[in-house]
């Protein structure tokens, strides 16, 4: 499939192959192929005001993509944009493409409600609803009319993929509200995936959390995407390079708007990185 | 700085209440005890108010106890019986079918304004829904009696009357003031109510609330009924609790369109009596003691019900922002 | 299960079902709030069209006539509603502002819970209910009707709407001020001083304009207190007329010049209303302006 495709592949595309190929069992090789998303000159404004600018990233299927950079450098924008969550900021307008499997879901007549269900998202706090633990998750297939035992089943199956089936599976009937920050948050993520989406972006999903939490939220995240695509936000490089498989990094211009510097390989990027300012940023000179 | 703890310093209002005055040189004292006595003749007045109303109802309470409150007699001419069941059953009719057309109306009003309607358009609209609330009572009644009736409840009763006459509540003959009439008036007064105090609560609910239903793939109206609603439950409750509390007191406006009779059928479409209506209609025309004392008693009875409403309204508004808080505590 | 049960053709037609069911619903909240506000703009109309004919300017200087004699009009419910009113707010807002104050600043301890809950039920209690209270206060221990025990059941209604918005105002003070005068000397006390007292001024005039607004278009209370008076009266210890009452003694009477003078009475009531309520929204929005252009 890949054969005649050789000679247009980037560098950086190299690099990535060369990663996933040292990654992976011997014997296969992945295809880079087509990316599930990529992202073509966006620009998010709020009014007057550009929040990001120019933005193109191509992001690959069945990895972590992890977005880097100090405060107010657009991350979460950028994140936002990449499901249309901007859309509710009221004066908020987003232009350029955002291209899933291949179809722009920004251009006009497009079903925002499905957009949203095929890329879901997790919050920086969690957020579950005032209901039971059961109805939080089922929450999503129950729009879709899932009914009954196979609702069961899917919620089953969701908490399992998210890691708490375990420890809530007696107390499906309690409120989500009554479980700790980290299980609340496990519970958003079942949440997400019961509606079966094929990314899910994470808005610095572990930041609320204690170490603990923290770090079985990133074994969560290596264990999803396997299922699914993953694109997170942090501000914590460390985690960052624990878990993410690529790794963007923005900064902010003077104006203020938030741009992409760098986009590589995270061993490559934290070793080696190719910008100075991301070499600055990742070694603590900066801010 | 002047030796307060740091639990009175935390106390202190924003703006530094004693330092207020301190400035004024002289009274500093005296302002204190001024504020204070002020605010102790306030609470003291809602007392003050039970306990006339409760002694100067003695008369009839000592005459009919608490039968008073089941007899269905109101004779003030020749046999001296007093009985408020009439009024209150009025009184609850009119207001509980005001609040079942107008809790429907107000909320979906306070969805258009809080989450959907451009800015532009939520300024103007919810002044407009204020103003509703700001026309006084005798305006409504005289619109009421002379173009509400005639143009929109008459023909709405011979409508009902003729479909559905069978019903015992919608039995003829069909009159122009009706409980139907006053219902409708008072569908029309409390709107404002439950339309602003669930607008408020809509505005209490966190913006994560709505952006975990988005994200999941909700349409818009599926995260306002099956997120926001039900987050805000027991806000709502206490709009239409304010709204029930309100339409009980009312008084021009229902006795203006209401009738005044004493009708013991169950039909919406005769005139009635409410307990305000009542009161407003033959105080002043009350001979005797123990007629003017059944009076007062039923000023009593409003009294204590829309106390105890208001108090629960409270309570349950009060619910909808603390959830809130303790969420974004966590 | 394999991924993808959720969709296509079984998700697309339900997807369908949705947005309509999407539409529909946000077009009846739609539906809803016009319906909630069109009375407001028959009432307006109607009461404009059937009241301005009457007014004229003998109609706000002349007296009411006998029944059956053309002319006449309203001065003395004018003159009746403006002493009431202003009697009222004599004996209302000093009290309600120094409560208010104390509401403020003490909203923690047990008088200042007392305090709200006292407001909250004071602002629910029927008028009427009020007017039987200032009956058995003043009118029964007075022997007589009067422009007195109408003014102060006014007072009392008025009460709770200045303590609740004065208060208001002076929690917008935002709690910078408070580091500021924290740390300061006796001058800077000053510099607090002239951001707390407009503030406080606002909240309280904001409060008295709808307090007015309030008390002005009630008739209920003052059925047995103020009483109504068809002549020219300002005597305190006398019955007196207002402009909420002989709309009522009008509209109800089977008179058609009476009725028509009701309109009138009607429309001067619901323009005053409706200004002091605009005037007063206007000073929030003016007052929450400048105070976010000061923390800037």
């Amino acid at each position: 499939m890949n054969g005649g495709a050789v000679a247009r592949r980037t560098n950086e595309e190299a690099l990535i192959e060369a990663r996933f190929g040292a990654l992976l069992p011997e014997g296969s090789v992945p295809a880079m192929g087509d990316p599930k998303i990529a992202v073509q000159g966006l620009n998010v404004f709020y009014g007057n005001f550009r929040a990001v600018g120019d933005i193109a990233i191509n992001i690959p299927d069945h990895r972590i993509t992890a977005i880097i950079g100090p405060s107010g450098c657009g991350k979460s924008t950028l994140l936002r944009a990449l499901n249309r969550m901007t859309d509710l900021v009221p004066g908020a307008r987003t232009e350029g493409r955002v291209l899933l499997d291949g179809k722009d879901i920004l251009a006009p007549g497009v079903d925002v409600v499905e957009v949203r269900r095929r890329i879901g998202m997790v919050f920086q706090r969690a957020n579950p609803f005032p209901k039971s633990i059961f109805d939080n998750v089922a929450y999503g297939p129950r729009l879709y009319g899932t009914r009954g035992s196979q609702l069961e089943e899917v919620v089953e199956r969701s908490l399992r993929s998210a890691a708490l089936w375990e420890e809530v599976k007696d107390k499906l009937r309690h409120s989500a509200l009554a479980l700790s920050g980290g299980q609340q948050q496990r519970v958003c993520i079942a949440r997400a995936i019961a509606v079966e989406p094929q990314v899910i972006l994470m808005d610095e999903p572990a930041s609320a959390l204690d170490p603990i939490a923290t770090l079985r939220i990133e074994e969560l995240m290596r264990q999803l995407v396997n299922q699914y695509t993953i694109v997170v936000v942090t501000h914590n490089m460390q985690q960052a390079a624990r878990v993410s498989d690529l790794t963007a990094m923005m900064m902010m211009r003077p104006d203020r708007t938030g741009e992409l510097i760098e986009f590589g390989v995270t061993a490559q990027m934290f070793t080696r990185p190719k910008d100075k300012r991301t070499e600055d940023y990742i070694t603590g000179r900066f801010g | 700085m002047n030796g307060e703890s740091a639990r009175e310093a935390a106390h202190r209002p924003p703006w530094g209440g004693r330092t207020l005055f301190r400035i004024w040189r002289h009274g500093d004292l005296v302002s204190d005890v001024l504020v204070r006595l002020s605010s102790i003749a306030v609470v003291g007045l809602v007392g003050f108010i039970g306990y006339e109303l409760w002694l100067h109802s003695a008369e009839s309470r000592v005459a009919f106890g608490l039968q008073f409150l089941v007899t269905a007699q109101w004779d003030p001419s020749i046999k001296l019986v007093f009985g408020a069941l009439p009024f209150i059953q009025g009184t609850l009719v009119t207001s509980l079918v005001a609040l079942v057309i107008a809790l429907p109306m107000g909320l979906g009003t306070a969805i258009f304004l809080a989450e959907m309607a451009p800015d532009w358009l939520r300024q103007p609209v919810g002044f407009l829904v204020e103003m509703l609330a700001a026309v006084p009572s005798v305006v409504y009644g005289l619109w009421g009696l002379f173009a509400f009736i005639p143009s929109f409840v008459r023909p709405l009763a011979l409508g009902l009357n003729a479909g559905l006459g069978f019903l015992p509540v919608l039995a003829g003959p069909v009159f122009g003031p009706s409980r139907l009439a006053a219902s409708l008036v008072l569908t029309i007064m409390i709107l404002p109510t439950i339309a602003a105090v669930s607008r408020d609560v809509f505005s209490a609910i966190p913006q994560s609330q709505r952006e975990a239903a988005l994200a999941v793939g909700a349409t818009h109206w599926e995260m306002i009924s099956q997120v926001l609603v039900p987050y805000g439950l027991s806000g709502f409750l206490g709009a239409a609790v304010l709204a029930l509390g309100r339409a009980l007191g009312e008084t021009m406006a229902v006795t203006m369109v209401i009738g005044n009779t004493l009708d013991l059928s169950p039909s919406l479409l005769h005139p009635g009596y409410t307990m305000a209506s009542l009161i407003a209609n033959e105080f002043t025309e009350a001979t005797g003691n123990l007629y003017q004392s059944a009076l007062i008693e039923i000023g009593l009875v409003l009294f204590f019900i829309t106390l105890i409403l208001n108090f629960l309204a409270r309570l349950l508004v009060w619910r909808v922002s603390r959830r809130a808080a303790g969420e974004t505590r966590a | 299960m394999s991924r993808g049960t959720l969709t296509p053709e079984f998700g697309r037609t339900r997807a369908g079902q949705r947005k309509t069911v999407n539409a529909l619903m946000l077009g009846l909240c739609m539906v809803m709030t016009l319906l909630a506000v069109a009375p407001l703009l028959w009432i307006l109309i109607y009461v404009i069209d059937k009241g301005g004919s009457v007014i004229t300017w003998a109609f706000f200087t002349h007296l009411p006539t006998p029944v059956g004699i053309p002319g006449g009009g309203i001065v003395n419910a004018l003159v009746g509603s403006a002493e009431t009113v202003g009697l009222g707010l004599v004996v209302s807002a000093p009290v309600a502002v120094l409560a208010a104050f104390y509401a403020a600043s003490h909203s923690d301890s047990g008088l200042g819970l007392a305090l709200r809950f006292a407001t909250d039920v004071l602002s629910g209690v029927p008028s009427i209910v009020m007017g039987i209270f200032a009956y058995t206060l003043i009118v029964l221990p007075m022997r007589r009707f009067s422009a007195f025990s109408g003014g102060i059941v006014l007072g009392f209604i008025m009460l709770p709407t200045i303590i609740r918005t004065t208060e208001e105002m002076l929690r917008l003070v935002p709690s910078s001020l408070r580091e500021g005068s924290l740390a300061l000397g006796a001058a800077e006390w000053r510099t607090s001083l002239s951001v707390l007292l407009p503030a406080a001024a606002n909240g309280v005039l904001t409060g008295v304009l709808l307090a007015i607004a309030r008390g002005a278009g009630e008739a209920a209370p003052m059925l047995f207190t103020a009483f109504g008076n068809p002549f020219f009266s300002t005597a305190l210890n006398q019955p007196i007329a207002t402009l909420p009452l002989i709309i009522y003694t009008y509209a109800i009477s089977p008179y058609s010049d009476w009725k028509a003078k009701a309109w009138g009475a009607a429309l001067v009531l619901i323009v005053v209303v409706l200004l002091l309520n605009a005037a007063a929204r206007g000073l929030v929005w003016w007052r929450t302006r400048r105070l976010g252009g000061q923390l800037r």
